[in-house]
């Protein structure tokens, strides 16, 4: 849509594949103040409604055949309890609504961001970066609560040998701080690239000769996209847990 | 749209954001930071009570009970096999019991026929042994008459053989001779 309308201003192909990030409010003004309501704030509810609908509305009946819409929600609690029992073990449990949380909004927010003329709010390093943080300052708080200084073993590498060990906690440290980083970086690259281009394919579209191509290649990034939106949550979520693992059993 | 958007971009407060934002990358705009970020955390707080509260031990709950039901039908499961391998075997052995039994039955039967046909076999054994002396004793009875007939035949014929060649039989001579004759 940005597309068409610069394409018609300037006569030529002119590409606006950011566009459809841009944070915008939705009732009028200019100015975006903390509580202004945007497109963002639009799609953030409805992912929480379709949360709601999916998690709440649709376990309503408590059935033991379930209906395809519990399927789905028991699907997504197995899928996500296992992950936590899985990779932090059984006391990792009680982080459990924790991890389903995170993992619940980025896959329904990549997922709603697919739908044409969405705004897709884990694009936005804002987003990923408050998750990323929240995981870190999780996993380091409740890290140094329950473990003290035990909790620094997490760098200092017991098993390696004793003149390695300082360059080792050099690195770990160093790796320990990428951490929000890189998981929340990784996030929104990965949605906001697939999206980008997808726009860009659109750009080329204009063009009446490469336009069936480009029709395809939408297709098939669509396609991509959908895996990605996916895969990029469970990352995410999984990462998560592996980071709690830390918290709850530091040292190697 | 976008044309509005860049509109509403150009003329906004902070115009060196809008002039990064246009051709740049919108999330390097961190005059939408602080927007995003209430809005997320009030989305994230929201999400987690919602799981947190209901949806989460709800669909625990369902899953526990699947498990419990499917528990106790395999252990149902389990209690009918057993009692279908009990009733198969009471049934081999209401067949085994019933197959000797008519063994026993037939064997009875066999040997009672048996008894009476070896009964019937001797009756019948003494009856044709009682015929065979009666048989027996009427036989010789004709041969003794035989002899008797042939002695008598051969004395009238000594007679009268006697009588053609002329001479007077003597009835004592005859006789003697002939018994003499007859022993040989």
């Amino acid at each position: 849509m940005a597309t068409e309308a610069h394409g018609g201003e300037e006569g030529g192909l002119v590409f606006h594949p950011m566009d459809q990030f841009i944070v915008k409010p939705l009732f009028g003004g200019d100015t975006i103040e903390w509580y202004t309501i945007t497109n963002a704030t639009l799609w953030m509810a409805i992912a929480v409604l379709a949360i709601i609908g999916l998690m709440v509305l649709g376990t309503s009946r408590r059935a033991t055949i379930p209906t395809r819409m519990q399927s789905i929600a028991e699907l997504a609690y197995g899928f996500v309890y296992k992950m936590v029992e899985d990779v932090t073990g059984k006391d990792g449990v009680k982080f459990f609504p924790y991890v389903m949380t995170l993992f619940m909004f980025i896959v329904m927010a990549n997922f709603l961001g697919l739908l044409p003329m969405s705004f897709t709010t884990t694009s936005h390093f804002a987003v990923t970066v408050v998750l990323a943080l929240l995981v870190f300052l999780t996993v380091t708080i409740y890290g140094i609560a329950k473990h003290g200084t035990h909790f620094l073993g997490l760098f200092w590498v017991s098993s390696a040998p004793l003149p390695l060990r300082p360059v080792l906690a050099i690195i770990e440290l160093i790796s320990y701080f990428v951490r929000p980083v890189s998981h929340s970086i990784r996030l929104a690259g990965n949605v906001m690239a697939g999206h980008a281009v997808i726009k860009v394919f659109a750009g080329f579209a204009a063009i009446a000769t490469i336009s069936p191509v480009s029709v395809v290649a939408i297709t098939a990034m669509y396609g991509l996209e959908v895996l990605v939106a996916f895969i990029q949550a469970y990352v995410f979520t999984i990462l998560t847990c592996v980071y709690l693992k830390d918290a709850l059993h530091p040292g190697h | 749209m976008a044309t509005e958007t860049h509109a509403a971009a150009g003329t906004a407060a902070d115009a060196a954001h809008g002039a990064a934002s246009a051709p740049g990358m919108p999330q390097l705009d961190f005059s939408t930071w602080g927007n995003q970020i209430f809005w997320l955390m009030v989305t994230l707080v929201v999400i987690y009570f919602v799981l947190s509260r209901i949806a989460l031990p709800r669909i625990g709950a369902v899953l526990a009970d699947r498990q419990g039901t499917i528990m106790k039908d395999i252990a149902a499961a389990e209690e009918l096999k057993a009692k279908a391998f009990d009733a198969e075997k009471a049934y081999e052995k209401a067949l085994a019991d019933a197959r000797s039994e008519a063994n026993r039955i037939a064997n009875e039967t066999r040997a009672a026929i048996q008894a009476d046909l070896d009964a019937a076999i001797a009756k019948a054994d003494a009856e044709i042994g009682a015929k065979a002396a009666e048989g027996e004793k009427a036989i010789a009875a004709i041969r003794a008459n035989a002899v008797e007939s042939v002695s008598v035949v051969a004395k009238d014929a000594a007679d009268a053989i006697v009588a053609a060649m002329g001479g007077k039989a003597d009835a004592k001579a005859i006789e003697a001779a002939v018994t003499a004759r007859m022993k040989g």
